[in-house]
């Protein structure tokens, strides 16, 4: 491929060939209460493609050991593996250094991990931390722990009726006692996304370190943590094709240097007698115990799979089937899309007038629709709207035109069942 | 389980116009009922006359299930005495947690026979039983009962 025609590649992606692509995820085969299975709850977690089924297999029955210590075959084998996968997460974000690379336990582990190791050490009485009002728990709760431990403040940045971030409000919050700026690049309970480059540039300004919870970004587009020159970037494996129980803090080496481990335990030190303990270099300073191995090379078996399909085309595919859903939901009587944000991922959340989002929920998974029902643990984006849940749709790369039909004919039941 | 047996018209019926519903201004009793989870969140209010439970009232946010639920424990529960209502209590949540089944056991069920469907969804249940503990903290004049942490009442069943 020469250069030019790669640009006109980059420019309009070749549409997914979903059904090809599908025949990879069996799960996607299942029937729910005698009807074709239509998974429409990627945002709380997605599916598995056979390509990283069968890599867990085949690590499991030729290459298990720990890592890190052996001497033998298997463990080199196993570290090798987990190590290699570090490498594929650093190039897929566009890390510099694969030290940067951090593995935790998912998103809020990460965040967990930055609150106690740059929060507590960095951040003491009167300072500020900058959150918005579209986060979800985990970027909000351990923020308050230690506004509670150390006498520091939160602050967050509004939101319009569209459910986007108001940009000069979040200018004005920024000053000489901000510490942190902790925000989320895609709303799970609306689907947003944050202009965060340009609110990380508006920080950086005044010297303020940016951790954003990519969490629902990674899964659905491309990241280039050093183009967004972000300081911080948390992400889990589960919601991008990969494993539960393994995620990812990126952190700029000379910040993560600074930082105070988090867990202590074997991996995470050079020596240990009882009068001094020295600890490793990043990124084992902060990966204390025996991690989830399988999982670890599970995540980087679906970057793989991620990258073999192309995130500009997952990207595209996903921003069809929203437009799709936004149009055919506003044929449907007295439903209500909250969070309709000029520039969105592929989240709709909605209510339906007179019927709560659960006894939707249920009348769903009748017709095999699976949506999310609840605050989607994001109760203070709830409370700005002024409602108590919203039933949530939310798509990835194997969703369907049909699927999107399926739901909408859930819907109309529902209202026919409600009268 | 097919919800077309649980959104039965008897409960969407209950749902549209629940019965009973509001505030005592004379009330004996009163309790809150909370699930965290789903946001259902009923207020109750029961005058007892005697043994008797005179009069009852109930108002709140909740889904359908919950409301109904709520609605028909009114019109089940008045006029019958704390004993009998306690009775009640016990077999609608043994029915809704599928330790009893109302079609076979004897019981006093009755009409609340059509909530049987719920212990088929596990996520639904305590939408279904919240009324129900909520008028048990009442009669034993506790504030509030929440379906969540130490004072779960399910989990409490399993314990």
């Amino acid at each position: 491929m020469n250069a030019s025609s790669s640009a006109a590649h980059a420019l309009k992606p070749a549409a997914l060939d979903v059904e090809r692509l599908r025949a990879d995820f069996p799960i996607l085969d299942l029937k729910v209460n005698g009807k074709p299975l239509a998974y429409l709850d990627n945002a709380a977690s997605s599916q598995m493609p056979r390509q990283v089924i069968d890599r867990l297999v085949q690590y499991r029955t030729r290459e298990h050991a720990n890592i890190h210590r052996g001497v033998h075959y298997l463990s080199e084998t196993a570290t090798a593996a987990y190590e290699g996968a570090r490498v594929k997460i650093q190039r897929f974000i566009n890390a510099k250094e694969a030290r940067e690379v951090i593995y935790t336990h998912g998103t809020t582990d990460s965040l967990n991990l930055v609150m106690h190791g740059f929060g507590r050490a960095f951040i003491g009485a009167g300072d500020e931390i900058v959150v918005s009002q579209l986060e979800h728990h985990s970027n909000i709760v351990p923020w308050q722990m230690l506004c509670e431990e150390k006498g520091a403040k939160l602050r967050v940045i509004p939101c319009n009726d569209a459910g986007e971030l108001l940009l000069e409000e979040y200018e004005k919050l920024l000053g000489a006692s901000t510490r942190l700026v902790a925000i989320t690049h895609v709303s799970n309970a609306l689907g947003t996304i944050n202009p965060v480059k340009e609110m990380i540039a508006l920080a950086h300004k005044q010297g303020i370190p940016v951790l954003v919870d990519g969490a629902q970004a990674i899964p659905h587009m491309k990241i280039d943590v050093q183009d967004l020159d972000c300081d911080f970037y948390a992400f889990s494996s589960h919601k991008m094709c990969g494993p539960t129980g393994i995620g990812v803090l990126y952190g700029k080496a000379a910040l993560l240097e600074k930082m105070k481990p988090f867990e202590g335990g074997g991996d995470m030190i050079l020596s240990v007698t009882f009068e001094k303990t020295v600890y490793n270099v990043i990124p084992h300073k902060f990966e204390a115990g025996t991690p989830p191995i399988e999982a670890g090379i599970g995540l980087g078996a679906a970057i793989d799979y991620l990258e073999s399909v192309g995130m500009d085309r997952i990207a595209a595919h996903e921003h069809d089937l929203l437009a799709y859903a936004t149009e055919s939901f506003a044929r449907v009587k007295d439903a209500r899309i909250v969070g309709t944000a000029k520039s969105k991922a592929g989240v709709l959340s909605f209510t339906l007038k007179g019927v709560h989002p659960h006894d939707v929920g249920t009348i769903l998974n009748e017709e095999g629709v699976a949506v999310r029902t609840g605050h989607h643990c994001a109760q203070p984006v709830m409370q700005r709207f002024g409602i108590p849940a919203t039933a949530r749709a939310s798509f990835y790369l194997y969703n369907t035109m049909a699927e999107v039909d399926a739901l909408v004919a859930g819907i109309q039941k529902v209202r026919k069942i409600f009268g | 389980m097919d919800s077309k047996n649980l959104y039965q018209e008897v409960i969407l019926d209950h749902n549209k116009k629940p019965r009973n519903w509001g505030k005592l201004a004379d009330a004996s009793h009163q309790a809150e009922g909370l699930n965290p989870l789903c946001g259902d969140h009923i207020w109750l209010s029961v005058k007892l006359e005697g043994e008797k439970v005179g009069d009852i009232a109930f108002e709140g946010e909740s889904c359908a299930i919950c409301k109904a639920s709520s609605s028909m424990m009114t019109t089940n529960v008045k006029g019958k005495s704390v004993d009998e209502a306690e009775e009640l209590i016990r077999e609608f949540r043994d029915m809704a947690t599928g330790k009893l089944d109302a079609s076979s056991d004897p019981n006093h069920l009755g009409r609340l026979r059509v909530f049987a469907g719920v212990r088929d969804l596990p996520s639904r249940v305590k939408c279904a039983i919240l009324p129900w503990h909520t008028l048990h903290a009442a009669l034993n004049s506790e504030a509030t009962v929440s379906t969540e942490g130490d004072r779960d009442p399910v989990a409490a069943e399993d314990r």
